[in-house]
């Protein structure tokens, strides 16, 4: 059989992820030290497996309802009055399994062929996919180092077009640990206020702010109305493996969102449903906790790779750290391939993230500070066989 | 300040200068700040957790609740201190509830746990009584699992 005659062309067209690429190479080396994975390396608290353990017990392993259990719901809407104050009601929001398919329903429930999608970049690397599924175009807006990795109004304003449809704001950021600021949100707000642009703001690292709490676009005046706000348990409780995430929104997005997820998904898995009721009703001291401990990394691992020599932003938001590596006569993508050949350290290029990442690469700090020491060692030796 | 101690009571292996780029601060602050606690008391030592079972040494030990009359004046302190000053004693405890000393101690055998019970600690003055629990098998102490460290099997995602 001719696969490629049967294949859609518009997924044989898309580019597999430069993450994907890079963890290729990695294969299976020995020895690596790697710091390279998006994900906590804390375990889910015990108080929250065991609610997922007992739900099993009970036998609770039937479907819940498409949009998710009636308690989660209301523990959703609670949550987001309590961290951000965001008023929600349950029908307003919808569970998913994770955060990624919140937004892959978010982007196909507005996106038709044609649309622009503005899309940050460096930024997490679903978006520009699942907007050409929807036959949308994307139109990557480039951030810059000297503005921290902030979106700039202008920029945005400029990128607007009669086609622009949806606005994805992802922060906090991976991989570059930008955050916005209730001021440079409402900037943002100024530009979007008098237009029909849709935002989907990505904010699954929302309780991973250093310093500052993070604000969410949808609490500014005006905003909610066109802000499909998306999170999930992943980052936040440790909770990777559950699968489990949300959105909430304008009831009339969310119940196109509802259609699709009901039709592809059904519901999102039960048992992660039940550790999430606990998660969410008995975890804040859990993520504060976590959040204490990614802020020690966060700093350490600052100074350590300012004393090699390599330039990088003080990190507010997420788990990454975004440095300079294309000083030395190298791109970023060959740094990461010798850093890893020749001194077994693992770290992603900046490629990876879209378009503008050339220089740079993401540092993952999820990882115990020993475990960091040791790379920064390797990567130290490494910089000092390079001149600036 | 806090934060210091925190840092140091789950790794005593940190350096000041660790410690300062965790804080944010400088490094000759922390030395200070430390210092200053182990002058005061506030920080008494620096250990290391050994998991003996996964050695060749003998290793046992023991939790024995002590009952005391308690001396006028004096409490329960100098009983307290005849006890603690065994070497073989590695922890001691004042306790509320049915009985009043806890003693932490460890030997090479149960033996030689039993003799010392029998031998020292019976016969100080003041104690009453006294009962004798081996420690079969230790899961977690200090906040630290016995268990040898799992491999990375985090899956590289995002």
């Amino acid at each position: 059989m001719d696969y490629s005659r049967v294949l859609s062309r518009t997924v044989t067209g898309l580019k597999k992820s430069g993450i994907r690429k890079f963890f290729d190479l990695l294969g299976d080396m020995k020895d690596v030290v790697s710091l390279t994975v998006g994900q906590p390396d804390f375990v889910t608290p015990w108080h929250i497996r065991e609610a997922g353990i007992e739900s099993l017990e009970k036998g609770k392993t039937y479907y819940t309802s498409n949009a998710g259990l009636p308690a989660l719901r209301t523990e959703i809407c609670r949550y987001m009055a309590r961290r951000f104050g965001l008023a929600y009601e349950p029908d307003e929001t919808v569970v998913t399994v994770g955060g990624s398919e919140a937004i892959d329903l978010c982007i196909r429930a507005l996106v038709e062929p044609g649309d622009e999608v503005i899309v940050p970049v460096p930024s997490f690397v679903c978006y520009e996919p699942i907007a050409r599924m929807t036959g949308g175009v994307p139109v990557l807006l480039q951030t810059r180092a000297e503005d921290g990795f902030k979106l700039r109004p202008d920029d945005l304003k400029k990128a607007l077009t009669p086609r622009t449809k949806l606005l994805v704001l992802p922060y906090p950021n991976n991989p570059t640990g930008a955050i916005l600021t209730r001021e440079e949100l409402a900037e943002i707000a100024d530009v979007l206020r008098d237009t029909d642009v849709m935002v989907l703001s990505d904010e699954i690292y929302a309780e991973m702010t250093y310093g500052r709490a993070h604000v969410s676009l949808a609490s500014l005046p005006d905003m909610k109305e066109r802000t499909v706000v998306v999170n999930g348990f992943s980052k936040a409780y440790a909770m990777t493996g559950w699968r489990l995430g949300w959105a909430v929104g304008p009831k009339p997005v969310i119940e196109q969102m509802l259609k699709i997820h009901q039709y592809a998904i059904m519901c999102a898995p039960t048992t992660s449903q039940m550790a999430a009721v606990e998660a969410l009703s008995n975890g804040d001291a859990d993520i504060a906790a976590m959040v204490a401990e990614y802020d020690r990394r966060r700093r350490y691992i600052h100074s350590g790779l300012t004393a090699i020599g390599l330039d990088a932003m003080l990190p507010e938001g997420a788990f990454y750290i975004y440095p300079r590596v294309g000083d030395f006569g190298l791109s970023g993508d060959a740094f990461c391939e010798r850093l890893l050949y020749d001194y077994k350290c693992a770290i992603v290029p900046g490629s990876a993230f879209g378009a503008g990442g050339e220089d740079f690469a993401r540092i993952s700090y999820a990882y115990s500070v020993k475990h960091i020491a040791e790379a920064l060692t390797r990567i130290e030796a490494f910089v000092k066989t390079l001149k600036k | 300040m806090d934060n210091i101690l925190k840092l140091l009571e789950d790794d005593a292996t940190l350096t000041p200068r660790d410690i300062a780029a965790m804080c944010g601060q400088s490094e000759a602050d922390v030395k200070k700040a430390i210092d200053g606690y182990e002058k005061e008391g506030v920080i008494l030592g620096y250990k290391t957790l050994v998991d003996w079972d996964k050695t060749e040494r003998e290793y046992v030990s023991a939790l024995i609740e002590v009952k005391i009359t308690p001396q006028r004046d004096r409490g329960f302190d100098r009983v307290a201190e005849k006890i603690y000053n065994y070497p073989e004693v590695k922890s001691l405890y004042l306790m509320s509830g049915g009985f009043d000393l806890c003693v932490l101690i460890e030997g090479k055998t149960m033996k030689e746990v039993a003799y010392f019970v029998a031998q020292k600690l019976a016969t100080v003055e003041d104690v009453i009584s006294t009962a004798t629990h081996f420690v079969l098998r230790k899961y977690k102490d200090k906040g630290v699992i016995y268990a040898a460290p799992e491999p990375d099997e985090r899956g590289n995602c995002n």
